[in-house]
């Protein structure tokens, strides 16, 4: 054996390969965007409407701007080019001018030399409002009876799906009404930014937490008046996301702040404001009817979907697109009549959060399938397999699906997976409903199994190419990335040097800054991630791979089709050649750019028919809670998984992304709920907006079930917010199961629990 | 602002902090005036943990703490955990066990498990879980850090065994 066999790559596809930002993230020393510094910088903050729904009479900074210390203050007049951003509608003001639609909206800007001289600026601003009855009733947008608060209208978007027999009835119909709380992505990592203006001020560069570069760039720059080359960002360190960044927040204002001082300015929301700052989860309120044969085999759903959008558009309009086309669920079902609307209200905007519209979508079909199964006299896992969609089902949307879709396989691995043990007869306190309280008595509480399965769309929909981009260059054995891929927490920056590692047979991938002096990556959202900048960078590398066979060929007179890589080798495998991938790109520089785009889609027509989505992802959850019946508190003691992933390509990292996920998705099971009150947040805080902490993290148990999907470049699926859909009906219905209760609606709340 | 100054020890070095607003919290005067980022804000109410610090032996929240009033105290931020560069066992062990997403929590997590394995270095499943039950992690669901916590109390228990 050639003694250069020995060296293999270490960290190749499909082993648990550490993050390259681990170390520096336990020290302290990775840079998140809120640790961004520069000299002579200047701290922004934002003026924001203390009314959901009121006239701006007039506004006077005068008073600001005589405070020592106060740099600038700006108003919507201030804006040079585009007034208004978006992500699909552009119809969101940089700042609010003649009406205030949210509370929260906001109104001005300033920069300061310290954050509390910006503090007392911002109370110095005088702003004299009309207070306006506020729409706050979804209902209201829908009927027409409140005028319009937008000049786009009270409607963001209307979709039907109509399929099949019109008129068909069920042997068995079950029903009802579903409602799905606002939820908070609540990303650790507050919005920050730091922008720097151009020495000649024409222009500025902007380090900030986002999940798409480009399409922060593309809205900043319009707002700004400015060339889009103008204004460059590099990702500044983000600390979570989960849709949240999806939006603009603060970096309209922080760049314009930067070019009106002409110094660098540095914003950072503290925890409140970014209640205020990004969207959030829709509320939702869906009416569900199920008609089934006798045997529990779905015939014909029927659903009423309304979605809360809030003030302004943002991806409402999407988000709505996959919730009714998802009502279905993982189950084949040939007639469909849904109907749905994402409305605009006086609440705080709605947008992006993992899972896109088919969060709500679950609670909802997962809640019908149990009324099913015992209007059937079937059990909760017997009526799923019964249905369980496969590989060639025909959509609601006429769609032929053509992932793979191990539906059935989900749910029995899930149901094969071990039970916790019975509560003991004396646990210890941290182990019960309620925990340290101490409040739960061993005698009140009752556990319950509860089952959820979802499918999940991947990629963007509707005829959107959203492609992404990577770079590879190859010198001396050594690899080198480029994209502007988010990197949020995931764990893109590990895949990409795992898929180098594996085409490239090098050991040091270096990785660039994220920025946008390459091509668009697209969104790091909707699961995609893996799937498009994977594909881009596994593309990229396979593009230099060519060449270096190509060079190895020439040099050494072989045909370059018969070389392979073992290895760290350039191998010809039909003969003896064996070369160093170091040695064979000795002295040369291979650079190649690769752009991956999926498989178009088409739009919706007017009846919801249309193949609007590019793949989909399947999971099962099992979930088995302790309640104390009396005092209506739930412990979650164990969700068992079984997820359709395709292909692991890191195993420590798509267990992570499994039980974060589920730790989100037991947030809105049972605690994590934004309260409105006539449109304004009750609980805009961390100590208010309950999150789950270590003790209440369920033991968790997972099956990856890995069928490659050929589609996928890498045959993997997206990974990312499978874990979160179905584990909240899941814990819902265990709950049910231990308290005889109906529970539509979550956070399930005590009192829904004792009173409900 | 004023004109007074006050001295703090961070990490074993003293520190002289000038013009600042009495009103600073530590996190702020640690982040902004002594250049020691590691520590992270995320709630500013003491709720999440992401800005622990270790105060004369207590693990506290520095966002609670009035910079000028720990002008008598020893603090250890993450940084000070390791002078010479490398990583602690505590830090290679969230590393390799999977710990770090977005690694926004982790620097406070990192405080707050080094202070728990320096108190009690034979915690069960249930001393760690209520140990770091006060540093909110919104990427993980935690499971990758129980295993973190439990990989880096096994190493110390090998050590010691030795």
């Amino acid at each position: 054996m050639n003694a250069t066999t020995s060296t293999r790559t270490r960290g190749a596809l499909g082993s648990s390969a550490l993050r390259p930002d681990g170390i520096p993230k336990v020290q302290g020393r990775f840079a998140f965007s809120s640790d961004a510094w520069a000299d002579s910088m200047l701290w922004g903050a934002t003026l924001r409407s203390p009314h959901p729904h009121a006239r701006i009479v007039s506004i006077d900074v005068s008073g600001a701007l005589s405070i020592n210390g106060v740099s600038a203050v700006i108003t919507a007049k201030d804006v040079p080019g585009q007034l208004t951003y978006g992500l699909i509608a552009s119809d969101q003001p940089v700042f609010a001018s003649e009406v205030v639609r949210y509370a929260g909206e906001p109104v001005a800007a300033v920069a300061a030399d310290h954050p509390e001289t910006a503090r007392r600026a911002l109370d110095a601003i005088r702003v004299d409002y009309e207070v306006l009855p506020p729409l706050v009733d979804a209902e209201d947008a829908i009927s027409g009876s409140f005028p319009a608060i937008h000049p786009d209208g009270n409607v963001i978007r209307r979709q039907r799906i109509i399929r099949g027999d019109q008129s068909f009835m069920g042997d068995v119909v079950v029903e009802g009404y579903y409602d799905v709380g606002m939820q908070d992505q609540a990303f650790l990592g507050l919005e920050a930014a730091l922008a720097l203006p151009d020495d000649a001020g024409g222009g500025v560069e902007l380090f900030v937490a986002t999940q798409w570069l480009h399409e922060d760039q593309k809205q900043i720059a319009a707002c700004l008046g400015l060339p889009i080359e103008k204004v460059r960002l590099t990702l500044g360190g983000v600390g979570g996301a989960f849709g949240g960044r999806e939006d603009i927040s603060l970096q309209v204002h922080c760049c314009l702040l930067a070019l009106t001082t002409g110094r660098p300015i540095k914003m950072q929301y503290g925890r409140e404001e970014s209640f205020f700052g990004h969207i959030h989860r829709h509320p939702a309120r869906i009416f569900m009817r199920h008609h089934a044969d006798r045997d529990g085999t779905l015939r014909r759903v029927e659903a009423r979907v309304v979605l809360d959008g809030g003030a302004y558009a943002s991806t409402s309009s999407a988000v709505l697109i996959n919730a009714v086309t998802h009502m279905q669920g993982p189950y084949k079902c040939e007639m469909a009549t849904v109907d749905g609307y994402a409305v605009r209200s006086n609440n705080p905007p709605c947008g992006a959060m993992r899972g896109f519209g088919v969060v709500q979508a679950c609670f909802a079909h997962e809640s019908q399938m149990d009324k099913l199964a015992a209007a059937c006299g079937l059990d909760p896992v017997d009526i799923r397999l019964k249905n369980a969609m496969r590989t060639g089902d025909r959509l609601i949307t006429g769609q032929v699906m053509d992932s793979v879709a191990p539906v059935e396989r989900c749910i029995r691995e899930t149901a094969a997976l071990p039970l916790p043990e019975p509560l003991p007869a004396d646990p210890d306190p941290l182990l019960i409903p309620g925990g340290a309280g101490l409040t739960a008595r061993r005698g009140n509480i009752t556990r319950g199994i509860g089952w959820g399965v979802s499918i999940k769309n991947l990629m963007y929909s509707e005829g959107f190419d959203d492609y992404a981009t990577a770079r590879c260059r190859l010198a001396n054995g050594v690899a080198t990335l480029q994209f502007a891929t988010a990197e949020v927490g995931q764990g893109f920056v590990v895949l990409a040097q795992q898929i180098a590692r594996t085409v490239l047979g090098v050991d040091t991938v270096l990785l660039e800054p994220i920025s946008t002096a390459i091509g668009s990556a697209g969104s790091t959202s909707a699961s995609r991630q893996t799937w498009m900048s994977g594909g881009a960078v596994d593309g990229a590398c396979r593009l230099v791979r060519e060449r270096l066979f190509e060079h190895v060929a020439a040099t050494h007179h072989v045909d370059p089709l018969r070389l392979v890589i073992d290895g760290m080798d350039v191998v010809d495998s039909m003969g003896t050649l064996r070369v160093t991938v170091a040695e064979a790109s000795h002295g040369l520089t291979f650079d190649e750019t690769f752009e991956h785009h999926h498989r178009a889609t088409e739009e919706l027509d007017e009846n919801g028919q249309g193949n609007c989505h590019v793949a989909f992802a399947f999971v099962a959850h099992r979930a088995v809670v302790d309640v104390d019946t009396e005092l209506g508190l739930v412990k979650v003691v164990q969700v068992a998984t079984a997820q359709d992933v395709g292909r692991v390509l890191n195993p420590l990292a798509a267990l992570g992304q499994v039980e974060g996920g589920i730790a989100q998705g037991l947030g809105l099971a049972v605690m994590e709920e934004i309260v409105l009150e006539n449109g304004r947040m009750r609980n805009p805080s961390f100590t208010d907006y309950l999150l789950p902490t270590a003790l209440d993290a369920p033991d968790v148990v997972v099956s990856m079930i890995e069928e490659p999907e050929p589609q996928a470049p890498l045959g993997a699926k997206g990974i990312g917010e499978p874990p979160c859909i179905s584990v909240t009906p899941a814990i819902v219905a265990a709950i049910r199961q231990a308290t005889g209760k109906e529970l539509p609606r979550v956070p399930v709340r005590p009192h829904d629990i004792v009173f409900g | 602002m004023s004109n007074e100054m006050y001295r703090l020890t961070v990490n074993g070095i003293e520190h002289e902090v000038k013009d600042a607003w009495a009103g600073e919290s530590l996190l702020y005067v640690l982040r902004e005036r002594l250049g020691l980022p590691g520590t992270k804000g995320a709630c500013e109410q003491g709720e999440c943990g992401s800005c622990t610090v270790v105060m004369d032996g207590e693990a506290v929240c520095s966002c609670l703490v009035m910079a000028a009033t720990a002008v008598d105290a020893d603090i250890t931020t993450v940084e000070g955990l390791s002078l010479d560069g490398e990583p602690t066992d505590v830090q290679q062990s969230f590393v390799e066990a999977g710990g770090v997403q977005c690694g926004f929590c982790t620097p406070g997590l990192i405080v707050a498990v080094h202070h728990l394995l320096d108190r009690n270095p034979n915690p069960d499943e249930l001393a760690i879980k209520e140990a770091i039950s006060g540093n909110i992690c919104r990427c993980t669901g935690y499971g990758r850090i129980f295993a973190a916590v439990e990989l880096a109390r096994d190493q110390r228990r090998a050590m010691q065994a030795k």
